[in-house]
C-alpha cells in the first residue's frame, strides 16, 4: 500500500460518500474520529515486518474515498486481527473492525483469498473450518478422547442459506 | 466442551491434557453433538456468516442449559462477543434469530461462555488448583505467551489485562515453576497471517523465540491452538530458516500443570510435540529428587 499510497491521487477515483458508507456499518462507525496520530501503526506486529501494511494509511485512504484502492490492495488481508490497535487507539476508532468492514466489502467484489474460500467451503460441508483427516479422527480414540462431534451441516446450511455473500459465491461456483 | 476446529485438526495433545486435568479437578464436561466451528475464521469475508456460525452454538448451549468451555481463545472470544453484541442489541438478535429459526434454533441470551483458563481461574479456583498440585516444578524456569484473543477486544472480553496479562502467570506458578518476564510479552504469535504472508508470520514468531532464550525460559507455556503450532510446529523450521537455535519446547497449559499435579507424559500428549522435550523433562524430574 506505500507504493499505491504515494501515487498522485485524482478527483476522479474519490468516491466521496465512501466514508459515510463505512461509517454506517458494525465496527466501522468511528472511523471520522481518526486524527492521524499513528498509534496503530507503530504498536501493529504485521507493520513491524510488512512494508506496505500500514493499518493509518489504510484509515486515512478510506476517509479520504479512494475505495478501489483499498478494496483492491492485498495488503488489506495482512491484518491478525490481534486487536492491539483497536485497543490503543486514543480516539476510540475500532481499526481492527474498520479493516475488517473493508475487507467484507472487497469479498462482496469477488476479492477472496483462497484461504477463506477453502476455510468457507470446508465448514458449509461439514461445520469444521477444516477438512479433518481420518487418521486424526481414528486416532481419538486410541488417545481416549470421545469421538469427534459429527456436527450438523446440514442445519448449518438452512441458517446460512440468506447470506448475500455465500449465495453470490455459490451463483460463481466458488 | 467447545472444541473448535484447529484443536480437533491438529492439536489434540492439548484436548487429551485439557480433559486429564479438569476431570481430575472434578469439572464435568458434556459433549456437544452439533456445534460448528465457532464462526470467527470467516469474518474477514462475511461478519454476518461469523455473527450466525457463532449464535448457533451459543442457542444450542441454551437450549441444553449449559454453560460453553473452549479451549481456543478464537472461540472464546468469538462466542463471548458475539453473546454480549447479541445480548444487548435487540435488532441485531431479532435479525440473527431469523437465520437460526430456519433450523428451529432461537438466541435467548441466558448462557455465558468461557476459556479454559478462566474456568480454572474462575471457577475451579487457585486454591483447588494448588491442593491438586503433588509434584511442585519448583526448579523449572518458564515463560508463557497468553495470544491475543483471550484478551482482546478488551471492551468485549473483559478479562485480565491486556497490557500486563497476570492470569496465566498465576496459573504457571501454581505448579511451583518460576514464571519469567520477557520483552513484548503480549506481541501476537503470527498465526493469522499463515496462508496470506508466511513471511511476516514466521518474523513474529522468531522475534518471540528469541526474547523467550535471552531469558533463558526452559520451555514456553500456551493456552491457544493456533499460539501452539506456531511455536512448536514451526520452531525447527524457524531455526534452520534465520540460522538459530532454540531447542524450546512448547507445552500446552495443562500438559505443564498435568505433570505437577502427578500425572506422566505419556497421558499428557507430550509425544504429539514436535521439539524434543527430552532435556526439559529430565530438568523437571531433577526437583523430584
Amino acid at each position: 500500500m506505500a507504493e499505491t499510497a504515494q501515487k498522485t491521487i485524482k478527483s476522479s477515483e474519490i468516491d466521496t460518500k465512501f466514508k459515510y458508507e463505512i461509517s454506517k456499518m458494525r465496527g466501522g462507525e468511528k472511523l471520522m474520529r481518526c486524527f492521524q496520530c499513528g498509534t496503530c501503526t507503530s504498536d501493529c506486529p504485521i507493520a513491524k515486518f510488512s512494508d506496505t501494511y500500514r493499518p493509518r494509511q489504510i484509515i486515512r485512504m478510506t476517509q479520504l474515498g479512494l475505495k478501489d484502492r483499498v478494496l483492491k490492495s492485498d495488503t488489506l488481508w495482512l491484518c491478525a486481527s490481534c486487536f492491539t490497535c483497536t485497543d490503543r487507539c486514543p480516539q476510540d476508532v475500532e481499526v481492527a473492525s474498520v479493516i475488517r468492514v473493508l475487507r467484507n466489502l472487497a469479498a462482496e467484489q469477488g476479492h477472496i483469498p483462497q484461504v477463506f474460500k477453502e476455510e468457507c467451503a470446508s465448514i458449509l460441508e461439514s461445520g469444521y473450518a477444516y477438512r479433518i483427516p481420518e487418521l486424526r479422527i481414528k486416532k481419538r480414540e486410541t488417545s481416549g478422547l470421545p469421538p469427534l462431534p459429527k456436527g450438523n451441516p446440514e442445519s448449518i446450511r438452512k441458517t446460512l442459506k440468506e447470506v448475500h455473500l455465500l449465495k453470490h459465491m455459490e451463483k460463481k461456483g466458488e | 466442551m467447545f472444541l473448535g476446529c484447529a484443536i480437533p485438526y491438529r492439536v489434540s495433545a492439548f484436548e487429551v491434557s485439557a480433559r486429564k486435568v479438569l476431570g481430575k479437578l472434578g469439572v464435568e464436561l458434556v459433549e456437544m453433538p452439533e456445534f460448528n466451528c465457532c464462526g470467527l475464521p470467516l469474518d474477514p469475508i462475511s461478519h454476518e456468516t461469523m455473527l450466525i456460525l457463532a449464535a448457533r452454538n451459543l442457542a444450542l448451549a441454551e437450549r441444553e442449559g449449559l454453560d460453553i468451555i473452549t479451549l481456543c481463545p478464537g472461540c472464546a472470544g468469538t462466542l463471548k462477543k458475539v453473546n454480549k453484541m447479541l445480548k444487548e442489541d435487540k435488532a441485531l438478535r431479532d435479525e440473527i434469530n431469523c437465520h437460526l429459526k430456519e433450523a428451529g434454533l432461537e438466541f435467548k441470551g441466558t448462557q455465558d461462555a468461557k476459556h479454559f483458563m478462566q474456568v480454572l481461574i474462575e471457577d475451579v479456583g487457585l486454591e483447588k488448583i494448588k491442593n491438586a498440585v503433588v509434584k511442585p516444578l519448583t526448579v523449572l524456569k518458564v515463560a508463557e505467551h497468553n495470544g491475543c484473543h483471550i484478551l482482546r477486544p478488551k471492551e468485549f472480553i473483559g478479562f485480565d489485562d491486556p497490557e500486563d496479562p497476570k492470569t496465566l502467570k498465576t496459573l504457571v506458578e501454581a505448579t511451583g515453576a518460576t514464571c519469567l518476564d520477557y520483552m513484548d510479552e503480549t506481541e501476537c504469535c503470527g498465526a493469522p497471517s499463515v496462508g496470506v504472508n508466511d513471511k511476516i508470520a514466521l518474523q513474529l514468531a522468531r522475534e518471540k523465540l528469541n526474547h523467550i532464550k535471552a531469558v533463558d525460559a526452559q520451555a514456553m507455556i500456551t493456552i491457544c491452538p493456533f499460539c501452539h503450532i506456531m511455536y512448536d510446529t514451526n520452531e525447527l523450521r524457524i531455526e534452520k530458516m534465520f540460522n538459530e537455535t532454540y531447542g524450546i519446547p512448547i507445552l500446552h497449559y495443562p500438559q505443564l500443570l498435568g505433570l505437577a499435579m502427578g500425572m506422566k507424559p505419556e497421558e499428557l500428549g507430550f509425544s504429539d510435540l514436535r521439539v524434543d522435550t527430552s532435556k526439559f523433562m529430565k530438568q523437571a524430574c531433577e526437583g523430584e529428587k
